[in-house]
C-alpha cells in the first residue's frame, strides 16, 4: 500500500502504459510517433520502479530511474539524428518507405 | 578491470585526437592500447582474487576475464581489418571512438553482477552501434539499417527494463546473487509477476542476440550496415550479449529454470530451422552470414538451456565464442575485399581460387569452421556444446541441430564451390590490403591451431 492505493494498481497502470507504447511501436507508421511510444514504454518502467522503490522503502529503484532517463535521452538524441538523415534522403519520415532491404 | 578503464580511456583519447590534431597516431595508439588491455587481463588472470568495483556491481572474476579476452582479441583483429575502411571515411576518429565505446559496453557485460550494470552495458554497447550502422550517410540502405536497429534495440530495451522492474518489485534487489538467493529461499512461492519479469528479460535478451522468432531485424540490419560494422555486430556484440544471457540465466535465474527452459528450447528449435533453411536460399552473402549467425546463436543458447554450471559448459562456450568470432572475422575480411566492387552476391567469389589461391584457402577454412567440419575449431565448438546438452531432457534438440547443420553445410559450401569450380571473367587477383591479408592468415591459423589443440582454450581455467 502506497498512500492508500494498493501496489497492484500501480502495476496495472504501468502495464497499461507499457502495452500502449508497445502496440504503438508495432502499429504506427510515423517515425516520430514510434519514438514517442518508446518513450512511453520507458516511462511506464520508471513509474513501476518508483512505486516498487517506495513499497520496499529502498532508494535503489529511484536511482535506477535516473539511469533509465539518461539512457532514454541518449537514445532519442541518436534516433532523431538518424531520422533527420533519413529525411534528407527520402523527404519523408514514413516507415513504409524503409523497406528496401530484401534478398 | 584495468582493461575496462584502458578501453574507455582509449575512446576518450580518440575523440581528443580531432581537437589536438594527432589523428594519424590514433590507429597505432588504439592497437597498442588493446595489447595493453590484453596484458592487463593477463596480469589480473595470474592473481587469484577477483576485482570488484562500485559496490559489487562489476566483478572481474576468471569467467569475466576469459570472455573479455575473447572480445579484446576479436577487437584487435577487427581494428586491423577495418583500418582500411576507416581511411576511406572522413570522420575516422569518430568511428574509432564509437567502436571503442561499444567495446566498453561489451566488457561491462562480461563482468556485470547487478541489473544496473547489465542495462548500462547493453545500452553503452548498443547506442554507438546504432550510429555506426547508419554511418554511410548518403546510402539509404545504411540509414534504414541504422533506423531499424535503433527502433528494435530500444523496443527490446523497454522489455528488458520492464522485466528488471518486475524482478526488483519481487525481490527488492538488483543484485544477481541476491536474486539467486531469493529464488532458493522462496522456491515454489515466487509471485507470478516475478516470472513475467524473467520471461520479459529473456525476450529482450533474445532480441539482442537475434534468436528466432525475434530475429527479423538482423538480416536487414546486417545487409544495410557497412560490411566492417556488420563484422563487428556479428562477432563482438553477439559474444557480449550472449555472455550476458549466460550469466543472467545460469547464475541469476537458474532457480526458476522450469519457467524459462521450455521457452528457450522452443526458441532454439525455431532458430535452428528458420535460420538454416532461410540462409540456404539467400543470394546476398551478408544476409546469408546474418542467418548463419542466428543459427550460431541457437547453438550457444544450448549451453544456457543445459543450465549446468560446470567447467565443461563454461569453457565450452568460451571456446565456441572464440571459434565463431575468429572464423567470422576471417570470412568478413575476405568478403569485404571481394565485394569492394559492390557485388555482394555469392557470384562475387567466382574463381577466387585462381585469382588469390592463398586467401581462397583461408576462406575455405573459415567456411569449414563455421559449418563445423572436423579439424577446424568450429567442429570442436559444436562438439563441446553437444556434450553439455547430452545429460539433459533436451536430446531431441541435438538431433535437430545435427540435421539442420547438414543444411548449413550446403550454404557454406556454395561459397567454396564458387571459389573453386566457377570461373570469373578476369583472372586478375582481387586487391587486398597487406593488413587485411595478415588478418585473414592469422585468424585462419588460430582457427586451425585451436582446432588441432582444443585444450589450449578448454584447459584454460577450472570453473
Amino acid at each position: 500500500m502506497i498512500n492508500g492505493i494498493s501496489i497492484n494498481m500501480y502495476m496495472v497502470l504501468s502495464a497499461i502504459l507499457f502495452i500502449i507504447g508497445a502496440v504503438g511501436v508495432m502499429a504506427r507508421r510515423n517515425s516520430i510517433i514510434i519514438f514517442m511510444c518508446i518513450e512511453l514504454m520507458l516511462n511506464a518502467v520508471n513509474l513501476l520502479l518508483v512505486s516498487f522503490s517506495t513499497l520496499h522503502n529502498d532508494a535503489k529503484g529511484q536511482v535506477f530511474v535516473f539511469f533509465v532517463m539518461a539512457v532514454a535521452a541518449a537514445e532519442v538524441a541518436v534516433g532523431l539524428a538518424i531520422l533527420s538523415m533519413v529525411y534528407r534522403n527520402v523527404k519523408s519520415i514514413d516507415t513504409n518507405l524503409m523497406s528496401n532491404l530484401k534478398n | 578491470m584495468l582493461s575496462l578503464f584502458i578501453v574507455s580511456g582509449l575512446g576518450v583519447l580518440a575523440m581528443l585526437a580531432e581537437i589536438f590534431k594527432f589523428k594519424k597516431y590514433v590507429f597505432p595508439i588504439v592497437l597498442g592500447g588493446l595489447i595493453g588491455a590484453l596484458g592487463a587481463l593477463y596480469m589480473e588472470w595470474q592473481t587469484p582474487k577477483s576485482y570488484a568495483l562500485f559496490d559489487n556491481m562489476i566483478v572481474f572474476d576468471k569467467m569475466a576475464l576469459a570472455f573479455s579476452g575473447v572480445i579484446i582479441v576479436t577487437a584487435f583483429f577487427w581494428f586491423i581489418f577495418a583500418n582500411d575502411y576507416f581511411e576511406e571515411e572522413s570522420n575516422v576518429v569518430d568511428h574509432t571512438a564509437l567502436v571503442l565505446f561499444a567495446l566498453t559496453g561489451a566488457l561491462m557485460l562480461t563482468a556485470f553482477k547487478n541489473m544496473t550494470t547489465l542495462f548500462l552495458g547493453v545500452e553503452i554497447m548498443s547506442i554507438p552501434l546504432y550510429v555506426l550502422a547508419a554511418s554511410k550517410k548518403r546510402y539509404l540502405a545504411s540509414n534504414e539499417a541504422g533506423f531499424k536497429y535503433l527502433i528494435m534495440g530500444s523496443f527490446a530495451s523497454g522489455f528488458l527494463l520492464f522485466g528488471i522492474a518486475l524482478i526488483y518489485g519481487a525481490t527488492g534487489s538488483f543484485d544477481i546473487a541476491e536474486i539467486r538467493q531469493y529464488l532458493t529461499d522462496n522456491a515454489g512461492t515466487v509471485p507470478s509477476f516475478f516470472i513475467a519479469g524473467v520471461v520479459m528479460m529473456l525476450v529482450a535478451m533474445l532480441f539482442k542476440v537475434s534468436a528466432a522468432p525475434f530475429h527479423f531485424w538482423a538480416p536487414d540490419v546486417y545487409q544495410g550496415a557497412p560490411t566492417v560494422i556488420t563484422a563487428l555486430m556479428s562477432t563482438i556484440v553477439k559474444t557480449a550479449a550472449f555472455i550476458a544471457i549466460l550469466k543472467l540465466f545460469m547464475i541469476g535465474f537458474s532457480g526458476a529454470a522450469t519457467v524459462w527452459s521450455g521457452v528457450l528450447a522452443a526458441v532454439i528449435a525455431l532458430s535452428l530451422i528458420i535460420a538454416n533453411f532461410t540462409a540456404a536460399v539467400q543470394s546476398n552473402v551478408k544476409r546469408m552470414l546474418a542467418y548463419s549467425s542466428i543459427s550460431h546463436a541457437a547453438f550457444m543458447l544450448m549451453v544456457v538451456l543445459a543450465n549446468v554450471r560446470s567447467n565443461a559448459s563454461v569453457s565450452g562456450i568460451l571456446y565456441y565464442s572464440l571459434a565463431y568470432s575468429i572464423g567470422s572475422i576471417a570470412a568478413f575480411t575476405v568478403f569485404y575485399n571481394v565485394s569492394r566492387n559492390g557485388n555482394e552476391t555469392v557470384e562475387g567469389f567466382n574463381g577466387l581460387a585462381k585469382r588469390n589461391p592463398l586467401l581462397a584457402a583461408c576462406m575455405t577454412v573459415a567456411m569449414l569452421s563455421l559449418a563445423g567440419i572436423p579439424v577446424t575449431s568450429g567442429f570442436f565448438a559444436k562438439y563441446f556444446v553437444f556434450t553439455t546438452l547430452i545429460g539433459t531432457e533436451y536430446k531431441w534438440l541435438l538431433i535437430l541441430a545435427v540435421l539442420t547443420s547438414a543444411v548449413g553445410v550446403y550454404y557454406y559450401f556454395k561459397i567454396i564451390i564458387a571459389m573453386y569450380f566457377k570461373n570469373a571473367e578476369t583472372t586478375e587477383p582481387v586487391f587486398f590490403e597487406t593488413s587485411n591479408k595478415l588478418v585473414v592468415i592469422i585468424t585462419t591459423l588460430i582457427t586451425l591451431i585451436i582446432g588441432f589443440i582444443p585444450d589450449v582454450i578448454t584447459g584454460l581455467f577450472v570453473y
